[in-house]
Formats: structure tokens, sequence, C-alpha cells
């Protein structure tokens, strides 16, 4: 079980390498499935990234745990049934403290048992490691995931409604709503679907940009240095 | 989500009843490109046309199954022993998950029997069909339209079916379109996964303008 050079990683370290150097969203685009339909209300996509990071990081820290234990032909369902154990508290904590939010996005909240992000991290990293550097790789998972979909819904409220924050008591209008505005009316499109996947690609696209261009530098300082 | 209408398509006779849900299940509520359910495979394996192909019709089988099972579960089951104290909402996502990974599991051993070839097409996608979110997705959805109206067994059956179809025409024209766009000249960054979202948008737009027109 142990000895193999990947297992060795530090807490720290797999915290951001979630975050930050192998963020899920912009690496593999994988496991936008359950949130992204939320960013178009920037509290709703709160909500849903809070749940996000519970699960992910109560489940590795569970599935951790569990490891030596857990036959392993039926993980994935070990897995899955943990996950789910954890988004039904999720669920219940939402019901109880944000009643109105919850109803419309109760079906979303379940959706996270099947969020690849999660099952990924638990697959990949949380069932063959400590439960300490587990615990930081879902949380650096939940929380790298949480940036980039609070990001896509900061654009699309504030371009689609002109507001931050609309329905709830801390509700800013930042773009002022005029019927003969000359510069900005509402972007209806951005808090429909497509919105979504626009902005998205438009994030997809700079961080990949940018991640091109610090190889290419990284490469070029690697062959001017060995010349 | 969705939009208390005071007199709904659904009030009329059985037939119109059930094409509405068919066609608002597939187009208009479009699970992937509305709702964003299952796009991870969305985005890996619509490479090839084949691919998608065989992936599409796995989902719209075991989709259009697991709703109507998921369906007689909480409608006869779940929704009945509520009164008595058993937490019918959170149990369903745990029984619903719990379906669908037994379904899915069956059907891997129905394909590998059937088809060798489609058993290693799909190599490792059959089993993350189980968290393909668009399967869990649309039993989930059922259930918010079971609560919002009364819905029958044939309606969850067109449901599941419909929500299935629509992914399939989903993946079906991204396949197609990324075929076409391999060899033209995307800016390198926004080759892979950023032009493949750009299409996604631009489909999701065509489906979208639908709403106005039917609404379940």
């Amino acid at each position: 079980m142990n000895g193999t050079p990947q297992q060795r990683v530090t807490a720290g370290r797999a915290l951001l390498e979630q975050v930050w150097n192998e963020n899920p969203i912009f690496r593999q685009v994988l496991g936008i499935c359950s949130a992204l339909a939320v960013t178009n209300l920037v509290f709703n996509t709160t909500l849903m990234c809070l749940g996000l990071i519970w699960t992910t990081t109560m489940s590795s820290l569970t599935v951790s745990l569990l490891r030596t234990i857990t036959p392993k032909r039926i993980r994935i369902m070990v897995q899955i049934l943990i996950v789910a154990v954890y988004v039904i508290v999720v669920d219940i904590v939402f019901r109880a403290f944000f009643f109105e939010t919850h109803s419309q996005i109760a079906a979303y909240v379940g959706l996270i048992i099947t969020n690849c992000i999660v099952l990924g991290r638990l697959e990949a990293f949380a069932n063959k490691n400590k439960p300490f550097p587990a615990t930081m790789d879902g949380l650096g998972a939940g929380l790298g995931y949480s940036a980039i979909l609070m990001a896509v819904a900061v654009v699309r409220e504030v371009l689609g409604f002109g507001t931050l924050l609309k329905g709830t008591a801390w509700a800013v209008q930042v773009l002022p709503l005029s019927e003969n505005a000359v510069w900005w009316r509402q972007w209806t499109i951005m808090v429909m679907p497509p919105g979504a996947f626009f902005v998205l690609a438009m994030a997809v696209w700079a961080a990949k940009a940018w991640a091109m261009r610090r190889d290419g530098e990284r490469a070029a300082a690697a062959t001017g240095g060995a010349s | 989500m969705i939009a208390e209408l005071a007199s709904s398509p659904l009030d009329g006779p059985l037939v119109m009843r059930l094409l509405v849900i068919f066609v608002s299940a597939a187009v208009t509520e479009n699970i992937l490109l509305t709702r964003f359910l299952g796009m991870c495979p969305f985005l890996s394996i619509s490479r090839q046309m084949r691919s998608a192909f065989g992936m599409g019709l796995a989902v719209v089988f075991v989709t259009t199954c697991t709703v109507v099972i998921n369906w007689a579960l909480y409608a006869y089951v779940l929704k009945p022993l509520e009164p008595y104290g058993l937490p019918a909402e959170s149990l369903k996502l745990i029984l619903f998950i719990v379906v669908i990974a037994a379904f899915v599991q069956f059907m891997e051993m129905a394909i590998e029997r059937i088809s060798i070839r489609l058993y290693f097409a799909l190599g490792i996608f059959l089993p993350l069909i189980t968290v393909n979110c668009a399967i869990l997705g649309a039993s989930l959805f059922m259930v918010t339209h079971v609560s919002g109206r009364q819905f029958g067994g044939w309606d969850a059956l067109l449901y599941g079916f419909g929500a299935g179809v629509g992914w399939f025409i989903a993946i079906m024209l991204l396949a197609g379109v990324r075929s076409r766009i391999k060899e033209d000249s995307v800016p390198a960054a926004l080759r892979g996964p950023g032009i493949t979202l750009i299409v996604a948008g631009i489909m999701a737009m065509a489906f979208v303008i639908f709403q106005g027109m039917i609404k379940l």
C-alpha cells in the first residue's frame, strides 16, 4: 500500500495543487454539471459552493479513514453512498435555514452526489492516502472549484441583472437600470443557460492562454540555461 | 424553475399532454444545454460520432428506465410512507442513486453479452454512466414535476425518454460540429474544451429559444 512516490504528498501541497495548478475545471473541464446551472445568481452559487466544499472535504476524510477496510470491488458504491450521506446533510441544513433558495436549487444540491470532481478526488487521491492529506486535497478541490464558479456567477449576475447578491438582504445594484441606457442594459442572455457556456469558455480560454504562456517561458528558460 | 402557468398545456387531452412533456423535456428543457447535466461525458466522448452515438443510446435507455423505476418508488413507496415519519426527500437521493447504479451494472453485463465491440468502444464510460449527472438529474427533476403537479406513470415514462433523447440529440450535434472544426484554425488556447463550450453555448441558444413556445 505504501512506498510509491505519488503517495507521499504533503497536505499543503495537495491543497495548493487542487486550488490552482491542477484546478479540475480548467485542466479537465470536469464537474461543472451540478453547479453551473445556478451560477446566474451569486447567492445561490455561494450556497452551492459551500455545500460542495463541505461534501468534498468530509467525504475525502471519510473515504480515507475507511480505505483499508473497504473491499476493492464495491468501493465506488461505498464512495457514492458516503457522498450521498454528506449531501443529505447539506440538503437538510439548506432546507432549514435558506428555505426560499433551497426550493430553487434543491435538485442541483442532490446532484452533488454525481459531481465528477467529488468522485474523481475520492478515487484518485483519498482512497490511497492518509486522512490529513486527503482532507486537504478534498478541501482544495472544493475551493478551486468554488473560486471559478463564483467568478462565473459574478460576471453573469452583474451583466445579466446589474445586481450582486440579488434575492438577499445585501442586494446591491451595481449597474444602473434604465430604459434608455446607452452603454448597458440587461444582458438577458447572461442569465439564460447559454451565458454560462460563454462565460465559462472565456474563463477556460484565459486560464489556458496564461498556462501556455507560462509553460512557454519555462521552456525558453530551460533551453536558455542549457545552451 | 418552472413557471406556474394558469392554464397549463398539461390540462389538455392525454396525447397532447404526453407530447408536451416529451418535447419540453427533449428540447426546451434540454437536460444538457439548459441544465448543464452530463457535461463530463458530453465534453470527453464527443470527439467521435461513433462513441457519441453509443453513449447517447446508453443514456436514452438508462434514463428512460431509471426515471420510471424511480417514479414508481417515489410515488408508491416513499410518498405514502412520509406521513409515518419516513424522510422521503432525503431518502430519495440515496434510493435513486442505488437504483441507477444497480441498473447500470445490469446494463453493462448485457452489453458485454450482446456486443463486445460496443463494450470496448464505451470502455471506461460505461461505469461512469452511473455518475452521469444527467441520469440522476432526470430522476430528481421528475420529482419536482411530481410535487408541482400530478405526474403519472406515462408522464414519467415520456419525461425520462424525452430527457434521454434530448441528451442524445445534443451529444450527436456536438460530435458532428467537433469533427468539422477539428481541422480549423482555432486559437491554440481555445482548442479542446474552450471551443467546445462555445459551440455548446450557441447550440443552447437555439434550444432555449423554443421556451417561448412550449413550457412544462
